[in-house]
């Protein structure tokens, strides 16, 4: 029965957050769905970076350019005349492929020097982006591709995208869900806790770094591959190093290494400054006095404190139990021990 | 030949900055594990205290005076206090992007409080150029490179002649013992603080009247100290000294070199370079690995 009900209770939570994800849209206008919209794909990028820093424990600050490399590819392929799938398909499989390759200076370094390479490729990236014409038409950015007909469903109007964003979500949900659980997310967990006892204990450490970094970047890439259809048009501006930065922030402030860590911060990121427009200029300042305050109180972001609280309640609840018991034994003639 | 004087003087000046600035990162990092993403910023926010107290009528030495005080109680003290201390027993991370939105916040303040124009700074040194070895070179620069230089030579005699500056080298190096030892730990992890706020606010005077007061001028200068103090070595201040010097010089021949559009990427190759062959720095010691 104590089991059942956190189950009950979480399998609640995630119908109730499920019927408002898709009832809320109806209401809003076309910038409002469009900022939904907005959130799933950065959800779907910070479930990426969750898995390669908050599971594996391996810093990266170059989400951000997979996001661009995805976006990019699918704006290349689509306005050569490719159905979405085929470029979505070659987004995630170049992200991982490059994601892979960028494991490699993790298996050299760690921490911040890990953040510093990964840093240094981000921008990179951006370079490539702006200057390398031929390819991605640099500043002046590519348009004229248009959403995808999916399953012949038109994705043109936003509330259309916007389903078919939050069931891409749905999807990467499951598939991360299932990593998680799975053989390799113990592995992942094992490597962000004590990679020499891992390895002592047999885990091939080199490999799950790499694959942590790819499956990571491939999410990357697959948000970048919606990114592009859901904006319509694809320039390096939105991919600085500010957007790695961002994409890390929602990681943290959502709780890094919890499953749900990364909805909650994409949701601080890509909301909170919205609806604090009515403040104009002054939106970036307040959000961003919000998350240092955050950050201050609890460190180990939103999850984190609602995991302390959790925790905090079991104990009592088990120590309770425990007086309850003591109570219990102390009842005539089952402790000899107390007169 | 004069060209190449040129650039390498110009580098010179630039990477003077670079080295003050990434001096301050290497002694946050040292004493209290702080990455600081906001130093560009804090490079930034100085030259505005000095323009507010230049538009209250303060005399110039004045409204520089002014300028170093609100630096030392805003960047040294209260960030000290009111974000890494709270913060510091919860690891690098969170700290890291603590500065990150602090970056944000003090960018942004700075465009809706004062201007989103890059505004002049007062020149502290006379305008005109000085022929060396057939260079024109500009007195500007000069003044830069010494001052810097000089400012780095008194923080180092500082920091190995007297106790105060020994304390602290000791803090750095291993705070534990260094506590046993009776050493104000705290107090010392404070000095460091304001040694870095003094550095930014003394960085910001001197390149604000070239390349102007801007909300945005810290996020290129930031980066490149930040680079700077990892090729050099991230945990000692010569490795920053040298780290700054050397990517101000290769700043300024890739920009006169390499393409214009690609003279970002050449510190950046540098930078991971260093970091997959010699990631102590080129300059610093090795960090032992702790398991």
């Amino acid at each position: 029965m104590m089991g059942a009900k956190p189950a009950l209770l979480r399998a609640g939570l995630l119908l109730l957050g499920l019927g408002l994800l898709i009832a809320v849209p109806i209401g809003l206008n076309r910038y409002g769905v469009y900022i939904m919209s907005l959130w799933a794909v950065m959800a779907i990028a910070a479930m990426g970076l969750n898995l390669t820093l908050g599971y594996a424990g391996q810093v990266s600050l170059a989400q951000g350019a997979f996001v661009g490399i995805g976006a990019y590819a699918v704006a290349i392929l689509m306005t050569h005349g490719m159905p979405f799938i085929v470029p979505l398909l070659v987004a995630v499989a170049l992200s991982f492929a490059i994601g892979w390759a960028l494991g490699y200076p993790a298996l050299r370094v760690q921490h911040h020097y890990l953040a510093f390479v990964t840093l240094a490729f981000s921008t990179l990236v951006y370079l490539i982006f702006r200057n390398e014409e031929w390819l991605t038409k640099g500043i002046y950015g590519i348009m004229g591709f248009q959403r995808p007909t999916v399953f012949g469903l038109s994705t043109r109007t936003p509330l259309a995208f916007y389903y078919f964003c939050l069931a891409m979500l749905a999807l990467a949900t499951a598939v991360m869900a299932w990593i998680v659980r799975s053989p390799w997310g113990r592995a992942f967990v094992a490597l962000r806790e004590n990679p020499i006892r891992a390895l002592s204990l047999g885990v091939d450490t080199r490999r799950y770094t790499l694959m942590a970094f790819a499956i990571g970047s491939a999410m990357g890439g697959f948000a970048g591959a919606l990114y592009a259809p859901l904006v319509e048009f694809v320039d390096p501006t939105p991919f600085t190093l500010a957007l790695s930065l961002n994409i890390l922030m929602m990681v943290i402030v959502g709780g890094s290494g919890f499953f749900f860590g990364p909805f909650l911060g994409a949701a601080i990121a890509v909301l909170l400054p919205e609806w604090l427009r009515f403040a104009q200029g002054w939106y970036l300042v307040i959000y961003a006095a919000f998350v240092m305050a955050l950050l201050v109180y609890t460190p180990t972001g939103l999850l984190g404190v609602a995991d302390r609280i959790m925790a905090n309640r079991r104990t009592r609840r088990a120590s309770a139990a425990r007086a309850a018991a003591a109570a219990a034994l102390d009842a005539p003639g089952l402790n000899p021990e107390k007169p | 030949m004069s060209n190449i004087v040129n650039l390498l003087l110009a580098g010179l000046a630039t990477g003077a900055i670079y080295a003050l600035v990434a001096i301050g990162f290497t002694l946050l990092w040292q004493t209290s594990q702080t990455i600081n993403f906001a130093q560009g910023e804090f490079v930034m926010l100085p030259a505005f205290f000095v323009l507010a107290a230049l538009n209250l009528k303060a005399p110039l030495w004045l409204a520089l005076l002014i300028g170093l005080g609100a630096s030392l109680l805003v960047l040294g003290a209260m960030f000290k206090l009111i974000i890494v201390d709270p913060m510091l027993r919860h690891g690098v991370l969170p700290l890291a992007i603590c500065t990150m939105a602090l970056s944000i916040f003090l960018k942004e303040g700075v465009k809706e409080s004062y201007s989103a124009e890059a505004s002049p700074f007062p020149s502290l040194f006379p305008s005109g150029n000085v022929s060396v070895l057939g260079a024109q070179i500009s007195i500007q620069s000069i003044s830069i490179f010494v001052f810097a230089l000089a400012a780095v030579y008194l923080l180092q005699a500082f920091l190995m002649r007297t106790s105060t500056g020994r304390q602290m080298q000791a803090t750095a190096q291993n705070p534990s013992v260094a506590k046993l030892l009776g050493i104000p730990v705290e107090r010392m992890i404070l000095y460091t603080f304001l040694i870095n706020a003094a550095l930014v606010a003394l960085a910001s005077f001197l390149v604000s009247p070239v390349y102007l007061a801007k909300f945005s001028a810290g996020e290129t200068l930031g980066l490149s100290a930040f680079i700077a103090a990892i090729v050099g070595g991230f945990n000692q201040i010569r490795g920053a000294i040298a780290g700054g010097l050397l990517l101000g010089v290769v700043d300024n021949f890739a920009a006169a070199y390499v393409s214009t559009q690609y003279r970002g990427a050449v510190p950046l190759f540098l930078l991971i370079a260093v970091i997959l062959f010699r990631p102590q720095g080129l300059f610093g010691r090795a960090e032992e690995r702790t398991v």
